[in-house]
């Protein structure tokens, strides 16, 4: 049988970061067809070239055995192709019958929109899919799997013969996923070709024919689900060894620094309960969006939490106020530092001081003598390539800025240091630097609690390991019994409660 | 759900305007005489008029700082032609206007689009180089109305059935503008990019289009503004419409237009641009000191605020509770 979309020789970077390396993959109609892999593997780029929404490099894709090429969005969907994104993206101020015909919305005439048969049609969608929506509610509040309903009837109402569905399921509840299930069923029955990319192996072993793994953006192999098991797909996301990249110095555990009780967002994570000892790192592995940034935010005080506490040094932290935490020794390191770590406009020397502007002034002025001071001794510490300490933090490289992030905070000497996805997108010889920078610290006596998506990271630095899935504590794991198949399986809700 | 929320707002600005009359013709019933009345509506034309431009480029979660220089602009050309030409056609004063304005909407337009700078920038900017480009082109002279036509002087002055014309190009413009903006996918797109913008891009919205042609369709609003301001002040020098761009933005935030885009619509915006307008009148015969003018409308903008905000958490009380899905 031709296939219905074939990829051959793809390839994608994004500045010298190669996000895919010569993937192919091939759909065939009336197949559901599984990619996984590990968190940057490469998966949400090949559904961006598939979408129309990023140019591919290099390599050929074919519909219907016709090379095609995308200048956007709105070509792809003409070709047939749906994408479902893990976030839904719908206009909160419209309404759901207009979501889902956006921009190709049923005429009468003079070309006006003809509302009773939107709303008739989109009636009409929802009756196919089994659910109860009101079209002309707008899609502001929809739950999660409303929206991702609303989505699917969207790929309904123009034939995609195509569907990509980038982890559907991720904040669905079992029947929810259920019902989504039987619509991709029916849709795969009906001859469209779905691509279904998901980090629960059950969900891939039930629904798929096929399956795809991708590692580090190359492609790793192609074959039937049936001759496959759980723990062969694991071994062959991660495959690689863990290096000699990580110099874990041995520490001395001491006294608990960093203690979480019982803390609850509704909605993002809920009972989560940890400590971190003085001298010790524990990583906080799990999936994106198993709610691991969300609880290191609520513990630095940035959102707030519904139930529970955080105590650093047996003291109770005030929720809601890094201030306070600052104060009581806690630093964060955030996950997207142009977001949240650093004022990419201003200097080098004034974001690495920026936290620490009171005890560097004196009478309220603000020395630049002083800052600059502090600022040299922090960037000679950690290496920091700089032209000039004066430049704007938006002339570094990548890891010369995280390095700067980590200066910022490290200059407050903390006590308790929490560190998000501390060496994304930095190249390795930095990525060594800031664990051995790391394992130093916690060797000083600091309590380190590290979120990190990098398996290799995880391991190779952690005393501990705490595994969050969906919003829970479900495994803890001592470094002597962690390895790749032991986290990814608690990451993916294969191992429920831990020691 | 979606449009019954749209209605209670306006339905609100609606029914402050007719307190606001109610209150001020108890207190003196001359408010409500036919020449009291057409001087209110000629008092809220050109910013109604301004009002709805503005809106459809709030709408897309942009702003246009500029209108004030660009009616200014279009109302002095109005006039300087009909001083090199007195026999020009009236049309062609419209043409003119029109055109001009729509020129510094491209100017605009371009300009974010080219930088990818916030509107916000751009038009500040731009209010300063269209009014700068005015004052250079005035050079201290004043159009005076000997100057112009007695036939384009009559259109700010006459009445059809006793409405004045110039009210009721201003119905025109908001029905027109209402009826693009609700019928027509493009008009739906505008509120789809204020909505969301990422998301719009991902749906395959042309962003950049949609939202040029919205500051071209304000400068073009702002462009016919000045001159309907030529033919009812008759009087021009380079000063028209100098600081009216705030007025015009408050006149359609208190009508419902979120800043922030994706909500609201051009009936509310030209309905808070009447209330504004009429507050100017009311206050003097309730005998408040003009002073306190300004403040009632810095009051009337955060009261419109704050009806958003408890409207929009209303509503997400209501949709969540009322979550309907089935098996």
């Amino acid at each position: 049988m031709q296939p219905l979309l074939t990829l051959t020789g793809l390839s994608k970077s994004f500045g010298a970061v190669a996000a895919l390396r010569d993937v192919h993959l091939d759909l065939h109609p009336g197949e559901a067809h599984a990619l996984v892999g590990e968190n940057g593997a490469g998966k949400s780029t090949l559904v961006k070239v598939l979408a129309g929404v990023v140019a591919r490099d290099a390599g050929t894709f074919t519909l219907d055995g016709l090379a095609v090429s995308f200048a956007g969005p709105a070509d792809a969907r003409a070709a047939g192709i749906a994408v479902i994104y893990q976030e839904p993206t719908l206009f909160p101020d419209l309404s759901v019958a207009e979501n889902i015909f956006i921009s190709r919305q049923p005429l009468r005439g003079l070309r006006r929109i003809d509302p009773a048969a939107m709303r008739s049609r989109a009636a009409e969608l929802f009756g196919r899919l089994g659910v109860h929506l009101d079209p002309d509610r707008p899609a502001r509040g929809l739950s999660i799997a409303d929206q991702q309903l609303v989505e699917i009837a969207k790929a309904l109402s123009f034939q995609a013969r195509v569907l990509v569905m980038d982890e559907p399921t991720a904040a669905l509840s079992g029947v929810e996923v259920e019902r989504l299930f039987a619509v991709v069923r029916s849709l795969r029955d009906a001859g469209a070709a779905v691509l279904f990319i998901s980090h629960r192996f059950d969900e891939v072993f039930a629904l798929c024919q096929r399956v795809t793994v991708l590692r580090d953006g190359q492609w790793v192999s192609t074959d039937p689900v049936a001759d496959l098991s759980a723990e062969q797909l694991v071994r062959r996301m991660v495959g690689r060894e863990v290096s000699s990249l990580y110099p874990k110095l041995p520490a001395t555990v001491g006294e608990p620094r960093l203690q979480v009780r019982d803390l609850t967002r509704r909605g993002f994570f809920s009972g989560v309960h940890l400590t971190v000892h003085s001298g010790e790192i524990v990583a906080l592995a799990g999936l994106v969006g198993a709610g691991r940034s969300e609880v290191v935010r609520a513990v630095f005080g940035i959102d707030r939490y519904d139930r529970g506490a955080v105590l650093v040094d047996g003291r109770p932290l005030p929720p809601g106020s890094p201030a306070a935490a600052i104060a009581a020794g806690v630093a964060l390191v955030p996950e997207d530092r142009r977001l949240q770590g650093l004022v990419m406009e201003l200097s080098v020397e004034r974001n690495a001081t920026l936290p620490r502007r009171w005890s560097l002034s004196r009478l309220g002025l603000l020395l630049g003598a002083a800052e600059r001071r502090s600022a040299r001794t922090w960037a000679d510490r950690l290496n920091v390539k700089a032209a000039r300490l004066a430049d704007p933090v938006s002339t570094l490289s990548g890891g010369n800025q995280q390095k700067v992030v980590l200066a910022k905070w490290l200059s407050t000497e903390p006590r308790v240091l929490i560190v998000d996805e501390p060496t994304r997108g930095i190249d390795i010889a930095t990525k060594a630097e800031v664990h051995r920078l790391l394992s130093s610290l916690a060797a000083e006596g600091v309590a380190v609690l590290m979120v990190s998506s990098e398996l290799p990271e995880v391991l190779g630095m952690a005393d501990r390991v705490l595994v969050m899935h969906e919003g829970r504590l479900v495994d803890e794991i001592a470094r002597d019994r962690a390895d790749e198949e032991s986290v990814m399986l608690a990451a993916s809700g294969h191992r429920e409660a831990g020691g | 759900m979606a449009h019954r929320v749209f209605v209670v707002r306006e339905l609100g600005v609606l029914l402050a305007l007719g307190l606001l009359v109610l209150v001020t013709a108890v207190r003196n019933p001359r408010f409500l005489s036919a020449q009291s009345v057409k001087d209110l509506l000629l008092g809220s034309t050109i910013l109604a008029i301004l009002a709805v431009g503005q809106a459809i480029v709030i709408i897309t979660r942009n702003v246009d700082l500029s209108v004030g220089s660009v009616l200014g602009l279009s109302a002095f050309a109005a006039g300087t032609m009909f001083v090199a030409h007195p026999g020009a056609p009236v049309v062609l004063a419209f043409g003119l206007g029109i055109g001009l304005g729509a020129a510094c909407g491209v100017v605009n337009g371009g300009l974010i689009a080219a930088a990818r700078v916030p509107a916000l920038v751009i038009t500040l900017g731009t209010l300063y180089v269209f009014r700068g480009i005015d004052y250079t082109w005035a050079t201290g002279r004043q159009v005076n109305a000997a100057d112009m036509p007695p036939g384009f002087l009559r259109l700010g002055t006459a009445t059809v059935l006793g409405v004045p014309v110039l009210a009721l190009f201003a119905v025109a413009v908001v029905a027109a503008a209402g009826f693009v903006l609700r019928s027509y996918r493009s008009g739906r797109e505008l509120y789809a990019i204020g909505s969301d913008p990422p998301a719009a891009r991902l749906a395959g919205i042309a962003v950049g289009r949609r939202v040029f042609a919205a500051f071209v369709a304000s400068g073009a609003l702002a462009g016919f503004a000045g001159v309907l301001y030529a033919a009812r002040f008759g009087t021009l020098d380079a000063n028209a419409g100098l600081g009216s761009e705030l007025n015009v933005v408050a006149a359609a935030v208190v009508g419902g237009v979120a800043i922030f885009g994706g909500s609201g619509s051009v009936y509310g915006a030209a309905l808070g641009a009447v209330l504004l307008s009429t507050i100017g009148s009311a206050l003097p015969v309730l005998g408040i000191n003009p002073f306190w003018q300004r403040a009632a409308v810095g009051a009337l903008i955060l009261a419109a605020i704050g009806l958003d905000r408890a409207l929009a958490a209303r509503l997400a009380r209501t949709l969540r509770g009322g979550t309907a899905r089935g098996g």
